[in-house]
């Protein structure tokens, strides 16, 4: 049927089949084919983008954890190094103050042989003393002649003579 | 010595112009003096009424069908040889034909996701076909294929949408492939949202098959008198197809997406359902 214009049905079904056949050949031969492939590389690529942002994550992750640990660990040694330090000072504190106490036991074990010594020495020179005396006396009494108290004076002056030399 | 040289190669140039200059206006009738007058010409430019092609002996068409015949077979031939010689070999990182087609797809692919967010896979292969088909076809004539007449005639094989019943076709169905993509959207009311727009398909149809019969109009003009196939067909051929290829290309393409993705946009659901429940609860 033809109508005004050279305008035919069938030609126009004939162009409608033409590009049909058109359409889908170049569908399955180019469109469908190159647009997969593009596909197959943005999720070539998402992937990529998906796992070096885990491992960002990861990384960040691991960082946050490691600092967590390291400011632990310093917490730790800042905590140590005070229970050490307040135990050396106690521990110094008592030392000194054992040899504080030490000093003064030695310091009264030594004023009470200072003592001692020195009664003794009393108690000696006493004894000596009297010895003296005692000899003095005697000799005194033996050597009647001579006045006792020159006698006396003459011993004591003889010993200090032979001190002297 | 050097220019005398010069000088016998320039005379020679200009008397070898001139003898052919003599040559085609000796040999031929100056004023075209072919078969037909320039309205018989310019009247089966348009209508191809004289000049018919025999379709395998089965039925007498127009020169536009053989061309949309060829164009068919040139565009599948070729896509056949990239599917196996090129697309195998696909790279990430892709050269420049890799590039070329990749761009060539990604363009009609985004352009059928921008212009319809929804049910766009169609869209795309549907817009890169009928691309391809416009840009080649109107191309095609710049080739100057030849064909002979039912008349026994030699013709020239004009573009496939100088013929009217090829933009018809393209036209028709472009819109019913808007149609079905209001259909696939929205179902009954799809078709009523197409069948608002009854004008596109004659719109489109005319004004596929007027944008390219110009340029087929100009050329056969110029063409028809001897006087001005001189310098001028390059310019007017060339440009004018070139330009209505690229341009009847993006028209094509661009309408059919826009109105496809007006069509397929899934319409809001109607509320009045709801206000009912409300105000049956209310008065509960």
């Amino acid at each position: 049927m033809t109508l005004p214009l050279n305008i035919d049905w069938q030609q126009i079904l004939l162009h409608l089949f033409n590009f049909a056949i058109l359409a889908g050949g170049l569908y399955f031969l180019l469109y469908n084919p190159v647009k997969s492939f593009m596909e197959k590389r943005e999720a070539y690529y998402q992937e990529m983008d998906k796992n070096a942002r885990e491992h960002l994550e990861q990384a960040e992750r691991l960082k946050t954890e490691r600092e967590e640990q390291l400011r632990q660990v310093d917490q730790e040694m800042e905590q140590h190094r005070a229970q050490a330090a307040q135990a050396a000072e106690q521990e110094a504190q008592q030392t000194i103050a054992q040899a504080r106490k030490k000093a003064e036991q030695l310091m009264e074990k030594a004023r009470a042989n200072t003592e001692l010594e020195h009664e003794k020495m009393l108690q000696s020179a006493r004894r000596e003393m009297t010895d003296l005396a005692v000899t003095a006396t005697e000799n005194l009494l033996l050597q009647s002649e001579s006045d006792p108290y020159d006698q006396f004076l003459g011993l004591v002056e003889g010993k200090e003579a032979r001190e002297d030399d | 010595m050097r220019i005398g040289k010069q000088k016998v190669a320039l005379i020679s140039w200009l008397l070898i112009l001139a003898a052919l200059l003599v040559g085609v206006f000796l040999t031929g009738s100056l004023g075209g003096g072919e078969t037909e007058s320039v309205q018989v010409a310019m009247k089966d430019a348009v209508l191809h009424d004289v000049n018919q092609i025999s379709l395998f002996g089965i039925k007498d068409v127009n020169p536009g069908l053989i061309s949309a015949f060829t164009v068919t077979a040139v565009l599948l031939i070729l896509a056949a040889l990239l599917r196996i010689f090129v697309i195998p070999r696909f790279q990430i990182i892709p050269g420049k034909l890799q590039l070329l087609l990749e761009q060539l797809v990604g363009m009609f692919d985004g352009m059928a996701k921008r212009n319809s967010p929804w049910r766009n896979e169609a869209l795309g292969a549907y817009l890169f076909a009928a691309a391809s088909y416009i840009f080649v076809g109107t191309c095609f004539e710049l080739f100057g294929f030849q064909a002979v007449t039912t008349e026994g005639n030699s013709i020239a094989l004009p573009a496939p949408l100088s013929d009217i019943n090829g933009a018809i076709a393209l036209g028709c169905l472009s819109y019913l492939f808007i149609m079905s993509g209001g259909i696939a959207g929205n179902g009954i009311r799809g078709i009523g949202r197409t069948l608002k727009e009854f004008s596109l398909p004659i719109s489109m149809s005319f004004r596929l098959f007027g944008a390219l019969l110009s340029g087929l109009l100009v050329t056969e003009l110029v063409y028809y008198y001897i006087n001005l196939s001189f310098v001028l067909p390059v310019v007017v051929g060339v440009l004018f197809t070139l330009l209505h290829a690229l341009i009847q290309r993006y028209g094509r393409t661009m309408l059919p997406a826009l109105y496809y993705g007006e069509g397929s946009e899934p319409g809001e659901k109607k509320p009045k359902k709801i206000k009912k429940k409300r105000s049956a609860q209310a008065a509960a």
